[in-house]
């Protein structure tokens, strides 16, 4: 089931010929290939901070490490060799993720419209989200230590909804209480009822 | 609106004729001591004097009869001796007390326990009170630890009445405001039953934006706690009375709403859907394996069969009592849904309080063309959705016409399409009712349901089609929905395919198209985020009879959404 390289991208109208209705709205242009990823290039993205790459990255090998210990202590105290297998799966998927983190960081952006913010991340997965304006209910600045260090903050977007899960990492301290300020502002201005 | 109204000059029809009110009604409005007042005059009132008693005193009735329940037989042997098995050789405290002539300090020990917890209940009953005013339903309670809440009118999401049967008995009812955020519920128990219908109905004109003098309706006199006793009322007969007649009575109110806006379930359609559920598939499944495990001689699997036959038949049993007497209908406050037969409960949702309504049907009921509607709504707690309680199924089952009135009521100012023919086109055949579907290529991710998955945006509605066993349409009025979503995963990207999904407040309804080519998801992307930001700011809805009330400047009663402002395309 991978790939079909000619699709003959039908009209959905061959389902049904006689319809009733006087004008059946095209569904696609059969003449024009969709593109693989849909396109939101569009507007004025911004980026994240490129330290943060290094932030994720330490915080990778923190979690590394912390890996590594349990399963010393585990060789120690318990006398057993199976760990060492599961270690090493687990350091390796981290590898992994380490080695697509700059591109994972540059994946994330942020867009500040006229009614509205647009948050996207993600390479492999990649997840786009609108929120007006009036619907944020709460702004949440947080600092962990390592991002701390290196002067950045994460903001986090509240919502009414559980599933909006919007969270922009890495963004400077300064830049991050501008957007913080900027946004409490637009979003009173915007308030309607829930 | 804190003067005493004069009976004689409120319009006829604002008295809702119910027992209690009825009495009031014919009392002599000039008595010096006038009983009778509103309840939403903005000062403090109490409870139902049963509160203490129903709230947490069953639990004490509980312990007192269980301590009689231990002691049995030596009642036995004192009322009637010889009868009991009662051996006076045990030794327990009572024997204790009797040969120690004790028996006075005993007695006086339980009447001062008595005294202590009436005491308690009396001042309990008398420290909670609640507050209506032009900004808020206040509560305030406690003894010791005093608690305060307050819900903002303009923020209530709905009020839900609910009469368990104990508290029935009692002629109390429970009030629940509900505000916009998790599990932030005001709550009035109890109340007296007979004030509580005219009480939301207060609430919600306040919350509408119209004041109550400007209504015609304020002040509508309510029977306060302080009740009515007529001077040759015989208390007794009169309150049985009341009962019966409130067990009696239609579970709607006849005046409430106009009749056409009714939706009611035949009660051979509920028995029939609830049988024709996953639980009989599930019964089916079970005896096969039995019957297997017998022919094969495992008499021992009787052991689980039976008890799960027992637990899925009174599944049946509570899913079919609880929506007898089921009715949804448009009242000038809201879209009011009650049900129940011993224990009764009934929401009122003011006009814009639904975030989502999803349309499904399994494959099951497609034969008789048997529906469901569920809705979002917000103030449930995350605990509340997730364990399916808050009332959030509004039409347990019902054709495509009730199915049509139910969201014409429940969404009504949103959308004046015709809306049975579109649903039912919707669900024959979308791609011919302005829903943009799924290529073809999406049948290899989604098999069975491409060629009926697909979304169509218009009026300020977003709607969803998907699924082929369960078929479902959500629709999602824009200006409720609280962010929006295209994704995509590394198969779908191959495809050039994407899926969407709309946030909304949290409920049952989890509003996602599963697949959907990328070029229409980066147009639906663009249309939804537009459409939201300007549906919010065409949407007044927090305060909704305001708007009226400055255009039309007369308003009486509160024309309803929609629906009844346009009979003839609303209603079939």
């Amino acid at each position: 089931m991978t790939t079909h390289p000619d699709d003959p991208t039908t009209p959905e109208s061959i389902s049904s010929p006689a319809s009733p209705l006087p004008t059946p709205p095209p569904q696609e242009n059969p003449a024009a290939e969709a593109p693989r990823r849909p396109d939101f290039s569009a507007g004025d993205w911004r980026r994240v901070s490129p330290k943060y790459v290094v932030v994720d990255l330490i915080g990778a090998a923190i979690f590394a490490a912390v890996i590594v210990a349990a399963a010393i202590v585990f060789a120690v105290v318990f006398e057993q060799a199976w760990q060492w297998w599961v270690m090493s799966a687990l350091l390796l998927a981290i590898l992994i993720g380490a080695a697509f983190t700059p591109r994972r960081i540059r994946s994330i952006g942020y867009q500040l419209r006229q009614d509205d913010l647009l948050f996207r991340r993600g390479i492999m997965w990649t997840r786009i989200v609108a929120v007006p304006y009036g619907r944020m209910q709460l702004i949440d600045i947080n600092r962990g230590p390592v991002a701390r260090a290196f002067g950045l903050a994460e903001l986090k977007f509240v919502t009414a909804s559980a599933s909006s899960a919007i969270v922009l990492p890495g963004l400077p301290e300064t830049e991050a209480e501008e957007l913080r300020d900027h946004l409490v502002t637009v979003a009173e201005s915007r308030r309607t009822g829930l | 609106m804190t003067g005493e109204p004069d009976a004689a000059a409120l319009p006829a029809d604002e008295l809702v004729p119910h027992p209690g009110q009825q009495s009031a009604g014919q009392q002599p409005a000039g008595r010096p001591s006038d009983p009778r007042r509103s309840l939403t005059d903005g000062e403090w009132h109490r409870l139902h004097p049963a509160t203490p008693l129903l709230r947490g005193g069953i639990a004490f009735l509980a312990i007192t009869g269980f301590v009689i329940a231990n002691l049995r037989e030596r009642l036995l042997e004192f009322f009637v001796p010889g009868a009991g098995e009662y051996d006076p050789d045990d030794y327990d405290p009572l024997t204790y007390v009797w040969e120690h002539g004790f028996i006075g300090f005993a007695l006086l020990a339980v009447l001062v326990v008595l005294l202590i917890v009436m005491a308690a209940f009396f001042v309990s009953w008398r420290m909670h009170t609640f507050r209506v005013t032009d900004e808020a339903v206040e509560v305030r309670s406690g003894i010791l630890f005093r608690t305060h809440r307050k819900a903002k009118l303009d923020r209530i999401q709905g009020v839900s009445i609910s009469r368990p049967f104990l508290p029935r008995l009692f002629g109390a009812a429970k009030m629940e405001v509900s505000v916009a955020g998790q599990d932030a519920s005001v709550k009035l128990e109890y109340l007296f039953s007979r004030d509580a219908d005219d009480l939301r109905r207060d609430v919600l004109t306040l919350a509408s934006g119209v004041r109550l003098a400007e209504q015609g309706l304020a002040p509508a006199p309510t029977v306060g706690p302080d009740g009515v006793v007529g001077a040759n009322d015989p208390a007794i007969s009169r309150v049985v009375n009341e009962r019966v007649n409130e067990f009696l009575a239609p579970e709607l109110d006849p005046s409430a709403a106009p009749p056409e806006s009714v939706v009611r379930i035949p009660i051979p359609r509920l028995i029939g859907s609830t049988i024709l559920g996953w639980g009989t598939v599930f019964i089916v499944v079970l005896a096969v394996v039995m019957i297997v495990s017998l022919v094969n001689g495992a008499v021992w699997a009787l052991f689980w069969f039976v008890p799960s036959v027992i637990g899925i038949v009174s599944y049946f049993w509570t899913t079919v009592t609880k929506s007898l007497r089921y009715s949804i209908a448009g009242t000038p406050s809201g879209v009011r849904i009650g049900f129940g037969l011993f224990s009764t409960s009934n929401d009122t949702l003011p006009p814009g309080r639904v975030h989502a309504v999803e349309i499904s049907q399994s494959i099951l009921w497609r034969p008789f063309g048997w529906w469901q509607v569920k809705i979002n709504k917000a103030g449930l707690s995350a605990e509340a959705a997730a364990g399916g309680k808050g009332n959030t199924t509004v039409l347990p089952v019902g054709t495509l016409t009730d199915v049509a009135r139910v969201v014409e009521l429940l969404l009504g100012s949103v959308s004046t399409i015709d809306l049975h023919d579109e649903l039912d086109r919707a669900i024959r055949d979308p791609g011919h009712s302005g829903f943009v579907l799924a290529p073809r290529r999406a049948r290899w991710l989604d098999p069975f349901a491409w060629r009926r998955t697909g979304y169509a945006l218009h009026d300020g509605l977003l709607l969803f089609r998907r699924g082929v066993v369960w078929r479902k349409i959500d629709l999602l009025p824009l200006a409720r929905m609280v962010s929006f979503a295209v994704s995509q995963g590394p198969v779908e990207r191959m495809l050039r395919l994407a899926s969407a999904r709309a946030h909304t407040v949290i409920g049952p309804i989890t509003a996602t198209l599963p697949v959907i080519g990328t070029a229409e998801a980066v147009q639906l992307f663009g249309d939804v985020s537009a459409g939201i930001v300007a549906a919010s700011r065409a949407d007044h809805s927090h305060r909704w009879a305001e708007n009226r009330a400055e255009s039309t400047g007369t308003v009486l009663p509160i024309p309803p959404p929609a629906a009844h402002a346009d009979p003839e395309t609303g209603l079939r």
